[in-house]
């Protein structure tokens, strides 16, 4: 029997690989596979995944809704609320194979899906849409019983399940796509075997991530989160990361690499110590965002329609590698994992706690791209912050 | 035929002295300041009046020969499940005087402590706990008001910076800070040693009703000054001698009541601090005459503000009553930088008796339901909240905070640390400690540098646990123990009562 929630928050430990070319050319799905599959002694079988970049350029405009879901009912709930909510493009059952050691899967269903906006909205713009996309997620995984939403990015999806990497991938045809961005996970949960909602990646819009760690300050960030109208219904720390970037990145509008120092800050001792306007900046993104600083062992692989991030932890207590071969650059848990599917990098380094390595494409290499390497101005206004000015009941 | 008084019967102590031991000294005599060892001069011997023994065991510890043991008074009532010594007692010295119960300290009651019902975590095989003997540990905490986002910008370099300033707030390097003590209940020996000590740690210590003593100016940086509705020694100096100013709207331990310092305590020194005549009684009226709502509390915020040009924080101290969440609420929308939520244990100098025991909530439901509400209604960011009120140890501060707390308030165990025995007759002002007294021969009992070498040990004793705890649960930083229920875990609670504190059952 498999499970779609969790009663208790789920800890693990995993391996992770992720590839990206930066000129947008496409790579097989045997190399991350054959990456992740090398990987086999950080998982036990109990959840792996992959999400790929590029994989639906006929719909490269429309949001593609991954569903997981525990019964026809249930995705024919997911059905009737899409058809309310959204403009169908186009829908399909996501092809898999038999594998023998993977009995009763749930069910998967892709939805190629834009907006329906009512009335004086329809012209609204994109970042209006995305948020309408993060609601209509948040509402499926919230309000529908026995469906999941796996992925929702445009162009791109996650595929996800129980067991090791290989059946996995077996079982989603990994083989048959080509992206220019990989991640994948093997997982190693502590609990709760038989969760297809656990296995990595996680994602929100193009968002995904994949990570091996436990976030000591889970309930901090959980809290922090619902503040702005997040809901975290899978009780992992993934999910909570994903968010927390969404959140930072999207809308704060901040910068890669300043949302980097908010999830793994440097000490005050360092900060005591930087020159003024780097100070005062650290100093006051460690007061606004204490509540997004992830605290905890951890290693995380995170990618979008433009680029892919690695980034530890503050004390760098999981490992991460990266390495690097003309236009391709590699990152893994093991360099042996790097080394599988590129012998010869030019360059290999293992990056230091908390200093992020973010590797963007070339600009246009892809269509709908996305960069975050600068600051996103944008007119703050009070109630996309989630406050409501309810007056006190005295 | 005179009234018998029936209190003086049933003393609460009994002094016991070994013979053999006692010298004779007579140092028993000198150190009692309530009178309870006498010299029989005919017989040439040390005798007791036990119903004059406060408990305070200053002699027990005094003596050379260790003579002298203080024990509860072994005389006893007949046994009644309802009619304890305590009421019958109690009932004798009304009966007698016909006045109201005065005491002090928190509320001696034994109502559940939500503290004792909640346990911490820490980690095992999935995350590796952290040391703070060999990694860093952060307790940094800065009170005051914070947007929900930071804005940047590209410098010219192509370095990011910050795009506008945030507004003003104070860094504190522990989360402890020294709740309001006026100097007045309190020795200007111990403000002096409260003063250096947050000095020393990087924190605040609060000058209660009671202004500020020329001799503390200096330590201006590391003081909250209080604006309680007396305005007992209140003015633009006195504003401006802080960091921030803190409107005391109420007290965890008398909670709807003003204070009292009576005449006697009212010395030269007080006299020209609190800007009262000598001798003359001093009375805090119980509302501030100028609040009667909400939006005469913002009038005030805004009224010292503006007098400080806006350089100062101004907090709003309130004894936690059944309606907190919505108080608080409202505090934060008049305009407050931090709220500080004073439980029912919170201590004092001096209170009625039934006030200290009765009114008020406990301060961990009323941390958590505030926290909760100011979530809910978005405005969490704008105020930081200080939890005050019974804090006995390093962990209560740790279950403070997870509870949702920024930092908390001691009173009662920095005046513990400087030797007090909990005697809770703070309010006759015969302090045999020299803690809460201003006699100037029993002043000298504790000098400025051992009040501040305690208070400092025992302060730098808990943010050493502190960072132990948070090591253990595998955090290197406070804020990631900001409202973090999933290191809490109630044991033998009810539901009702985990559903208010949000922590799960052990077990679960």
């Amino acid at each position: 029997m498999w499970h779609l929630v969790l009663k208790n928050k789920e800890m693990s430990g995993c391996g992770l690989a992720g590839i990206i070319h930066t000129k947008g050319e496409l790579l097989p799905g045997e190399l991350i596979i054959k990456s992740i599959c090398l990987q086999e002694e950080r998982g036990n079988g109990l959840g792996a995944g992959f999400a790929a970049y590029g994989i639906y350029p006929e719909y490269k405009d429309f949001y593609a809704f991954h569903i997981m879901a525990e019964s026809k009912e249930a995705l024919e709930r997911v059905e009737d609320f899409l058809s309310h909510r959204t403009f169908l493009g186009y829908q399909e059952p996501i092809p898999t194979r038999k594998v023998k050691t993977i009995k009763n899967p749930p069910l998967f269903k892709r939805y190629f899906v834009k907006p329906k906006f009512e009335g004086e909205l329809a012209e609204a713009c994109e970042d209006f849409e995305d948020d309408y996309i993060v609601n209509l997620v948040m509402e499926i995984n919230e309000k529908i019983e026995g469906a999941y939403v796996v992925s929702s990015g445009k162009n791109m999806g996650a595929f996800k399940g129980v067991g090791y990497p290989d059946e996995i991938a077996e079982f989603f045809r990994i083989d048959e796509y080509k992206a220019y961005i990989w991640t994948a996970h093997n997982r190693f949960p502590t609990n709760t075997p038989g969760w297809w909602g656990g296995a990595h990646p996680f994602t929100i819009l193009d968002w995904s991530i994949v990570h091996n760690g436990e976030i000591s300050s889970y309930g901090t960030n959980r809290r922090y989160l619902e503040l702005f109208g997040y809901k975290c219904t899978l009780l992992t720390d993934t999910e909570v990361v994903a968010y927390i970037l969404d959140l930072l990145i999207r809308k704060h509008g901040l910068p890669i690499q300043v949302a980097c120092k908010v999830m793994a800050p440097p000490f005050w001792m360092e900060i005591d110590e930087a020159p003024p306007e780097e100070k005062e900046l650290l100093t006051a993104l460690r007061m606004v965002y204490g509540g997004a600083m992830l605290n905890g062992p951890f290693a995380i692989l995170f990618a979008y329609n433009g680029g892919l991030v690695g980034l530890n932890d503050r004390v760098k207590l999981r490992p991460l590698y990266a390495a690097r071969k003309g236009d391709v650059y590699y990152m893994a848990s093991e360099e042996a994992a790097i080394r599988v599917v590129c012998p010869d990098p030019e360059e290999v380094w293992a990056p230091k706690a908390g200093e992020p390595v973010i590797v963007e494409m070339k600009p246009g290499s892809i269509p709908n791209q996305k960069s975050y390497l600068k600051p996103r101005p944008r007119e703050v206004e009070e109630h996309e912050l989630g406050i409501r000015c309810k007056h006190p009941a005295l | 035929m005179a009234t018998p008084q029936f209190a003086k019967f049933y003393p609460d102590f009994y002094i016991e002295r070994d013979l053999d031991k006692c010298i004779k000294c007579k140092k028993c005599i000198r150190e009692c300041t309530y009178g309870a060892h006498i010299w029989d001069e005919k017989k040439k011997i040390l005798k007791e009046d036990h119903s004059k023994c406060v408990g305070c065991h200053r002699c027990e510890a005094t003596c050379p020969t260790g003579a002298i043991i203080i024990k509860k008074h072994p005389s006893a009532f007949r046994e009644h499940a309802n009619w304890t010594p305590w009421f019958i007692k109690n009932i004798y010295k009304q009966a007698d005087q016909g006045g109201v119960l005065l005491t002090a300290t928190g509320c001696a009651q034994p109502f559940k402590n939500y503290f004792d019902h909640l346990v911490l975590d820490a980690c095992q095989v999935t995350n590796p706990p952290i040391d703070p003997l060999r990694e860093p540990m952060e307790l940094r905490t800065f009170i005051g008001p914070k947007p929900s986002l930071v804005e940047v910008e590209e410098g010219e370099n192509g370095k990011f910076r910050l795009k506008k300033p945030l507004p003003r707030n104070i860094q504190l390097e522990v989360p402890i800070m020294f709740a309001a003590m006026s100097f007045g209940a309190l020795s200007l020996h111990v403000h002096h040693g409260l003063a250096r000590a947050a000095k020393e740690l990087g924190t605040l210590y609060n000058t209660g009703e009671g202004g500020l003593h020329a001799s503390l100016y200096e330590y201006g940086s590391n003081t909250i000054v209080q604006c309680a509705s007396g305005r007992f020694g209140l003015h633009v100096d006195y504003l401006n001698a802080g960091v921030a100013i803190e409107i005391k709207i109420g007290q965890g331990a008398k909670p709807g009541i003003g204070g009292h310092l009576p005449g006697e305590k009212v010395t030269e020194e007080i006299s020209k601090t609190r800007m009262i005549p000598v001798g003359s009684d001093a009375i805090s009226p119980a509302p501030h005459h100028d609040i009667y709502s909400i939006e005469d509390l913002r009038g005030l915020i805004y009224a010292l503000k503006e007098a400080t040009e806006y350089k100062k924080l101004v907090f709003v101290k309130i004894a936690a009553v059944h309606n907190v969440a919505a108080i608080a609420s409202g505090i934060a929308r008049a305009g407050a930088d931090a709220i500080v939520i004073d439980g029912l244990k919170g201590g004092t100098g001096a209170a009625p008796t039934m006030f200290r025991d009765y009114i008020g909530i406990p301060i961990e439901l009323a941390i958590s339901a505030v926290d909760k509400r100011l979530r809910e209604e978005g405005i969490r960011h704008r105020v930081s909240i200080i939890a005050s009120g019974g804090i006995r140890c390093s962990a209560d501060v740790v279950k403070a905070i997870a509870l949702g707390a920024d930092a908390v308030y001691i009173g009662t165990a920095a005046l513990i640390a400087c030797g007090c025995t909990m005697c809770q007759k703070c309010y006759t002002g015969k302090c045999p400690w020299g803690i809460a007294t201003n006699n100037p021969e029993l002043i000298k009992r504790l000098p400025p540098e051992v009040a501040f070498e305690k208070i400092y040990n025992l302060v730098r004793a808990w943010a050493h646990e502190i960072k132990e705890m948070l090591g253990a649960m595998g955090l290197n930083s406070i804020e990631s123990l900001k409202g973090n229920r999933d290191k809490l875990r109630a044991v033998g609670l009810t539901k009702e009562e985990m559903e208010i504190l949000e922590v799960k059952h052990a077990g679960e």
